[in-house]
């Protein structure tokens, strides 16, 4: 019996065509399509024992005793009484499975039982049930099976009780959880609505629910329950002689360890072989359900963002002179076998004390874009594909590790959105402020402390000496945003990037930000790439505007230009988004549909299918971003400011 | 921290009191008559009668709790009557006996399991995180015990580099290096189950905490990836592992029944073996009691590290 022919009939639901089953991802984990091998030909050879030409396993033969491996007629020797270890140790397996499947199934039947009661019921009956559960678990798990066989004496019996006994809390916690989840459901009220009873929804409704999450508790604990009956009969609380499981056997093997080492060797082989393939299948079964790894999100990323292009299609940075200058900056995600062009050739030119903002739409690639100058983006699953970034003529994308390091923090910092995930919980502000000054500075303990003070003033953070001692989580968000910033400042850095810095706070303090923002630009005369997609945050700090979606630039321009006369009707569009205080009358539009997913772009424009002046020539080729002058810029073949003919409308 | 600690400490007394009802109880619902089983079956039922009021055995259930209970705030567990002295003194030796063991398997697989787990996430899919996924899948599929015999059969046997059994050398023994020497054996066969629940853990934890935007954070200030690493990654892991520890404390100590059995270790899971199969039951009830005592005070004192890694527990 395999877990996996056991999930088989819950999920018997007719799968989508294309996406492997459960069984077909099974096959291709090979350590537990190894595990699935090794422990049907154990369980085969555990069935088929009485049907084996094997000698009577309790037969003793006082003159045949002690025969090493490979003798006569004896496969694997015999033990101290003389008796076929071959047979035996079938025998054996035979019982410690049998033991060890019915501890598994009494422990899942009580646990899960108790989990679904505790789970649905709820209230008293729910914190009596986990109280006692609690208070169980308080005991060391092998202590209580052990207290719990003083009780009813040795026996391989008894074993299996307190083995099944000591398990039920496990099943119990995981079901209760799940069920708690499932009870909150709508099918759950509609069935209650529906007059079924208690337990009719219980076991008609969620019971089906829980199932699968019952066998890979039970494909996780299987092994244990076999380890450890073994466990007790080793000790002697288990089977009693003349019958035998594999850890009684060991346990007689033990005794004569030194003269006949092969009696105590091969059944413990035979436990770990056991036990081992149950772990192997239990794993594998484990990871194909658990979504987590099946979206590849508990890969690990590397220090930095992947760079893959072809050296002879590197573009050179433009004529004028700038800090940051992105040149057809090209990222991508793979994610299984699918290519997120999330960046498709990105242009960008930011002079000294220069403020650009790029908005657009969550998805429009505009982070990621931002991410992608100090390969930040994590690989897997992200990687660059093409283009260049310099910085004051210094190509990125090619520079060594150490060298990105260095620029990291120093030249060019970043501002992140969320201030409350992106400062370290476990860390004091000041810890993190001096760390940031040190990596830069050869500054000492209490210099890097007083400059983190400064630091901290200079955002107007009032007592900045007494902030360095707090958590993040002790401040405001406003206050928490202000440490982020001051950080990104530590190191006079002449490009500051800031993703959505305004976006998780208070419109109170997004405008203190903002002005803090805009007041020390002017003061240290910092280049801002500023990511939003609020229109008003850029009318109050961006010299220029780029407006992003599906992963390029759409029109470019001076922000006063761009917000008077938008040419692309995305731009007028998200312009329309944005509430006017004092003109309720106005309509603010969303704009409707979604922006395409960025691993299926449609040929030609990718805002065609939301764009109220979509002509045919739309859907064609490639529509490049025409520059009317040096910064004014859209791709769009027929912009706002040209009149549509009543014949081409489609 | 001090009152955190104080409050935490108030907090174990309830479940140290469960504890002790849990254990009374158990003790209680032993069938058959603890008088007939220490006297024999050919006692006379004068004598067994006299030695259940000895016991205190014809008053009710919750009276012999009361009473119970009292005798343990005295320091009085009874008399083991295999052993013919007070079980707590039996118990308290043995159970120093177990600490020196179970503790240095609880520092061995701490640490090796941390450092397991890091290499493993840090060289994700590389050769060493597959050879120790390999390792620990190897490591907690295999009895514990058995892994204590080969290693005699290796170590003790064939190499001599061990000694088989025992805490101290019969002859000249008992320093500090004597400990040592007997303890290396034991304490690793104990620690191997845990290393590798906490190598395993600590991988995932890593993995997980590695996506944070805290981790980008500190590499978008410049950071070294060691610093990021071992400095910001790994104190966010530990805080999810440190309760993990405590639990395994639970198995090791746990565990150490087996682990005293094969190298004959003058501990409490020993005692506790032997004690079952002589039906000593007030032998058991106290060693259960301590044992069970001290992992609540294990979990506990787990909390606490972890609530100090963690401000935001505080």
């Amino acid at each position: 019996m395999t877990d996996a022919t056991m999930t088989a009939p819950v999920k018997a639901k007719k799968k989508p065509a294309g996406r492997p089953s459960t069984l077909a991802l099974l096959f291709n984990n090979t350590l537990a399509t190894v595990g699935l091998v090794i422990l049907a030909l154990i369980c085969l050879t555990a069935l088929a024992a009485p049907l084996l030409p094997l000698p009577d396993p309790d037969v003793t033969a006082p003159a045949n005793r002690l025969m090493p491996v490979f003798s006569d007629g004896h496969l694997l020797g015999t033990d101290h009484l003389g008796r076929d270890l071959l047979s035996r140790l079938i025998w054996g397996t035979r019982v410690s499975l049998a033991v060890g499947l019915s501890a598994t199934v009494i422990a899942a039947f009580f646990g899960s039982l108790l989990g679904l009661v505790a789970g649905y019921a709820g209230g008293r009956v729910d914190t009596l049930i986990m109280r006692g559960i609690d208070m169980v678990m308080a005991f060391p798990y092998i202590l209580l099976a052990l207290a719990i066989v003083a009780v009813l004496g040795p026996g391989l019996l008894n074993a299996l009780y307190a083995i099944a006994l000591v398990n039920i809390p496990f099943f119990a916690r995981n079901i209760r959880g799940i069920t708690l989840g499932l009870s909150r459901r709508e099918f759950v009220d509609a069935a209650r609505l529906a007059g079924k009873s208690p337990p009719q929804i219980l076991f008609i409704e969620i019971l089906p629910n829980v199932l699968p999450v019952i066998v890979i508790t039970m494909s996780t604990t299987v092994g244990w329950m076999v380890l450890e009956t073994a466990g007790l009969s080793f000790l002697g609380l288990g089977a009693q002689p003349p019958q035998a499981d594999l850890g009684s056997m060991l346990g007689e093997g033990r005794k004569i360890l030194f003269t006949a080492p092969h009696v105590s060797i091969i059944p413990g082989l035979m436990i770990f072989a056991l036990v081992m393939s149950i772990n192997l299948l239990g794993d594998g079964i484990r990871d194909i359900l658990d979504p987590r790894l099946r979206a590849g999100s508990l890969t690990r990323p590397v220090a930095r963002t992947k760079v893959i292009r072809d050296p002879k299609d590197i573009p050179p940075p433009s004529l004028e002179p700038g800090v940051l200058d992105v040149r057809d900056m090209r990222t991508e995600f793979q994610i299984g076998g699918s290519v997120y062009k999330a960046v498709g050739g990105v242009d960008l030119h930011l002079k000294k004390g220069e403020c650009i903002g790029i908005i657009g739409e969550s998805g429009s690639g505009k982070s990621v874009t931002a991410m992608s100058v100090m390969g930040l983006v994590p690989t897997p699953p992200g990687r660059i594909v093409g283009g260049a970034a310099y910085l004051n003529g210094e190509d990125l994308f090619g520079a060594s590790d150490k060298r990105v390091r260095d620029l990291r923090g120093g030249s060019v910092a970043y501002v992140f959105q969320d201030p409350l995930s992106t400062l370290h919980p476990l860390f004091t502000v000041g810890d993190q402020l001096i760390e940031a000054i040190q990596a830069h500075q050869p500054l000492s303990g209490s210099e890097a402390k007083e400059k983190a003070i400064e630091l901290l003033s200079l955002v107007r953070i009032p007592n900045a000496p007494e902030r360095l001692s707090a958590y993040p989580h002790e401040l405001s968000g406003g206050m928490r945003q202000r440490v982020c910033i001051a950080m990104a400042l530590a190191n006079d850095a002449n490009v500051l990037i800031a993703d959505e810095p305004t976006t998780a706070l208070d419109v109170t303090v997004q405008s203190q930000i903002l002005t803090l923002m805009n007041g020390l630009r002017r003061e240290r005369d910092a280049a801002i790439l500023f990511i939003t997609h609020d229109f008003g945050v850029v009318s109050a700090l961006c010299d220029r505007v780029a407006v992003m979606y599906a992963g390029r630039i759409v029109e470019t321009g001076v922000t006063a230009e761009v917000l008077a006369n938008p040419q692309h009707p995305y731009t007028a569009k998200l312009i329309d988004c944005v509430p006017v205080l004092g003109q309720p009358e106005r309509r603010t539009d969303a704009i409707e549909g979604r922006p395409p997913v960025v691993n299926n772009l449609p040929d030609g424009c990718a805002f065609a299918d939301r764009c109220p002046r979509v002509q045919t020539a739309c859907r064609v080729g490639l529509i490049e971003l025409e520059m009317a002058n040096e910064t004014r810029g859209v791709s769009c073949l027929f912009p706002m400011n040209k009149e549509l003919r009543d014949d081409q409308a489609s | 921290m001090g009152a955190y600690i104080a409050k935490r400490l108030l907090a174990a007394i309830p479940v140290l009191f469960g504890l002790t009802i849990i254990v009374f109880l158990i003790m209680a619902m032993i069938p058959g008559d603890p008088a007939t089983a220490i006297l024999g079956s050919y006692a006379t039922p004068e004598n067994v009668a006299k030695l259940n009021k000895d016991l205190g055995l014809d008053k009710t259930l919750f009276e012999q709790y009361v009473i119970w209970i009292g005798n343990l705030f005295k320091g009085d567990l009874g008399r083991s009557y295999t052993l013919n002295r007070p079980v707590l003194d039996e118990v308290l030796e043995r159970f120093t006996a177990t600490l020196i063991l179970a503790g240095t398997a609880l520092l061995l697989c701490s640490i090796l399991g941390l450092l397991a787990g890091v290499v493993s996430a840090v060289r994700q899919y590389g050769l060493a995180d597959k050879a120790i996924t390999l390792l620990v899948l190897v490591g907690i599929s295999r009895p514990s015990f058995w892994l204590g015999l080969l290693l005699i059969l290796i170590f003790a046997v064939n190499l001599r580099l061990f000694p088989a059994s025992g805490m101290y050398a019969i002859y000249g023994g008992g320093d500090l290096k004597d400990l040592l020497h007997h303890l290396a054996l034991p304490a690793f066969t104990l620690s191997v189950v845990a290393t590798g629940v906490i190598a395993r853990l600590t991988r995932t934890a890593m993995l997980e905490v590695l996506r944070q935007d805290y981790i980008r954070t500190a590499r978008a200030k410049g950071l070294s990836e060691r610093k990021v690493i071992y400095k910001h990654a790994f104190k966010s892991a530990l805080v999810s592992i440190v309760p993990v520890i405590g639990i395994q404390a639970g198995f090791v100590i746990g565990g150490a029944v087996y682990i005293e059995t094969v190298f004959q270790w003058p501990g409490i899971g020993s005692m506790l073996v032997k004690a079952i199969s002589t039906r000593d039951l007030l032998l058991v009830q106290g060693g259960v009691l301590v044992v069970a005592s001290a992992y609540v005070l294990f979990n506990l004192a787990a909390d606490v590290v972890q609530t100090m890694l963690d401000p935001r527990l505080r």
